[in-house]
């Protein structure tokens, strides 16, 4: 496993994410969580697993951001307004957000803490022997073990879609 | 060894280097392609001041572009605006990067072993440029609503929604090429087709797949926004569309995305449906991808000779077209195929 | 520079799964919630590959294809249902949306 790539596109990921929740234009928003995602897709390359990362850059980059895209076009999103009062109230005063931010900090702490006790488990690496995943696998897998589920998922973007058009469609008056 | 670099090395380089730079070389070859064409379907001499015949008309119109004002609408978003022509040209580079243009070989013993000769040769190859392609509509989204015009937005919109319907068509269309081959890399594709059926007809897959040739470049043409697909760009009805801001080198980026899309689908279309670099006659080694660049400009060419015959689609027949006729037509040559592969062993 | 190991990935993991959620409970903009929550998902999507890779199976990978799937069905819907709501009160804060508060 490279680690310098590893490093990089750790680094891009977390500074894209941050950027995307930090960002007042939801259209800087949604391009910020673009670069995110291709930073993601990088990753599950390093990880041997080609399939997954192109299915990211297919369906969530080529199609789901484009969604967001659209609607934040159409929608002609405002930029979000900066609370009104001066900042030290801003950050340290009451209120359900400052309470939401506390519980933010908290989960964070609380995730680091719990994977700090982990012992360290090193990945096999692809010069050690480990496999690539390939299609051929994964599609034997999902066929046999899981064509269940993948059945019900068909359907249930079926339902998504008839949902969306229904719930986005203008009253006939 | 050269500086402790490998050989294997130096010549990945070249390759790498060789691609980009012939792919703007083909852009420049379809600017003047595309003019000479139309004059002689439009019974009218193309360009022919500028150098012997015409030949130095890229030359000159790409003088011009750098040479004009860079302009930028008032109310324009700037990093979103100069983000725009960079990522359609990007997406259309980078999707031209895993496509296969020859046989393996040695370089007249150059080398070892003998190197594939790809930019870059990946295992699932197809899926790569089927998602760089879709990363390609955020180029036009992003150019129409950056320049703050209503023209723009208007054609970037409908550009882009019917870059995504066709994206549908497109990918079914060769789903079909990989149930046959088994395989999502396109060097594994290109070499099943190698050889002869009853010693004549040569092994490709456009023979057992006429439909799903036919299904693939309509749906290829529209992808790029061309020939009778382009009313998002038509000038009677939206000025220019998405690109009706852009000025130079931005709209020049555009431009050049445009070609070497269109590049990408006939280099796609040769090495899935046409054989690839396997042609007629065997051409001494190291040279196959002569007979994929005549197929490939063969593509090319019917791409602007439909341009400059075919009418234009209005835009609500274009989105019909795309959802209620070719969509089906597409699944039901993927099912077809399906139960041919299954029952009579293709 | 220290090879990375499964427990970097799950790090890098839980960052993004808090950022996420920090985003959903900070942001007073709907658009920017959905995008919170898409990151939410991919943390979680980043676990189950760099465990799979750990592991050498493919399952993960398959209810990675799975989450994707259903995140896109979420996003469509989810979309809609801002559009029905920017319609009304032509804001997109959450906090103009409080008639069914008691």
């Amino acid at each position: 496993m490279d680690a310098i790539s590893f490093w990089i596109l750790a680094t891009i990921l977390v500074l894209a994410s941050v950027l995307v929740v930090g960002q007042r234009n939801p259209m800087h928003s949604v391009f910020l969580l673009i670069l995110s995602f291709a930073a993601l897709a990088g990753l599950y390359i390093l990880l041997g697993a080609p399939f997954a990362a192109m299915i990211q850059v297919i369906v969530y980059v080529g199609a789901i951001m484009v969604l967001f895209l659209f609607v934040v076009m159409l929608l002609n999103a405002p930029t979000e307004e900066a609370t009104s009062g001066d900042r030290i109230r801003r950050m340290f005063g009451a209120g359900p957000r400052h309470f939401g931010a506390v519980l933010s900090a908290v989960f964070a702490v609380e995730l680091a803490l719990a994977l700090i006790r982990l012992a360290s488990m090193p990945m096999p690496s692809a010069d050690r022997g480990a496999p690539v995943a390939t299609v051929y696998d994964i599609g034997l897998r999902l066929f046999h073990d899981y064509g269940f589920a993948f059945e019900a998922t068909s359907v249930l973007i079926l339902v998504a879609m008839v949902g969306a058009i229904v719930l986005a469609r203008r009253e006939a008056r | 060894m050269l500086f402790g670099i490998s050989r294997e090395l130096i010549v990945h380089l070249v390759i790498i280097g060789v691609v980009f730079f012939a792919l703007q070389i083909t852009a420049a070859v379809l600017v003047y392609m595309e003019r000479k064409v139309a004059a002689v379907i439009q019974e009218r001499y193309g360009p022919y001041l500028v150098g012997p015949k015409g030949l130095m008309q890229p030359l000159a119109d790409i003088l011009k572009l750098i040479m004009k004002e860079e302009l930028r609408p008032k109310g324009a978003d700037v990093v979103l605006f100069y983000a725009a022509p960079i990522l359609s040209a990007t997406a259309a580079f980078a999707a031209f990067a895993v496509i296969p243009f020859g046989a393996d070989t040695t370089f007249f013993g150059f080398l070892d072993s003998p190197i594939h000769l790809a930019a870059a040769d990946v295992n699932v190859g197809l899926l790569v440029i089927f998602a760089i392609s879709s990363m390609g509509v955020y180029g036009v989204v992003l150019a129409g609503w950056a320049s703050n015009s209503k023209y723009s937005l208007l054609g970037g919109l409908r550009s882009s929604a019917q870059m995504i319907s066709y994206e549908l068509a497109y990918g079914l269309s060769f789903a079909a090429v990989i149930l046959l081959a088994g395989s999502l890399s396109l060097r594994g594709i290109v070499d099943l087709q190698d050889g002869y059926w009853f010693g004549v007809i040569p092994r490709w897959y456009l023979f057992l797949q006429p439909f799903g040739f036919l299904i693939y470049l309509i749906a290829g043409v529209a992808e790029t926004n061309r020939a009778p697909f382009d009313f998002p760009e038509a000038e009677q009805e939206l000025v220019a569309g998405y690109h009706t801001e852009y000025s130079s080198m931005s709209f020049a980026l555009f431009f050049l995305a445009e070609y070497v899309n269109m590049a990408t689908v006939a280099a796609v279309a040769t090495d899935l449906f046409l054989g690839g670099w396997h042609g007629p006659f065997p051409l001494p080694a190291g040279f196959e991808w002569i007979w994929f660049l005549v197929k490939v400009f063969a593509i090319l060419f019917f791409y602007i000779w439909m341009r400059w015959t075919l009418p234009r689609y209005r835009y609500d027949q274009l989105m019909e077209f795309g959802w209620k006729w070719l969509l089906p037509a597409a699944v039901l040559n993927l099912l077809v195929t399906a139960g041919a592969v299954i029952y009579m062993g293709w | 520079m220290p090879e990375p190991t499964l427990n970097s990935f799950l790090l890098l993991s839980a960052v993004l799964f808090a950022i996420g959620t920090a985003g959903v409970f900070l942001r007073r903009n709907l658009i920017t919630i959905l995008l919170s929550i898409e990151v939410m998902l991919n943390a979680v999507n980043l676990t189950f590959v760099a465990v799979d890779r750990f592991r050498g199976t493919v399952d993960g990978q398959i209810i990675v294809f799975f989450v994707i799937t259903v995140a896109a069905a979420e996003a469509a819907v989810g979309l809609a249902i801002l559009i029905a709501l920017f319609r009304h009160r032509e804001s997109l804060n959450p906090d103009a949306f409080t008639s069914l508060k008691w």
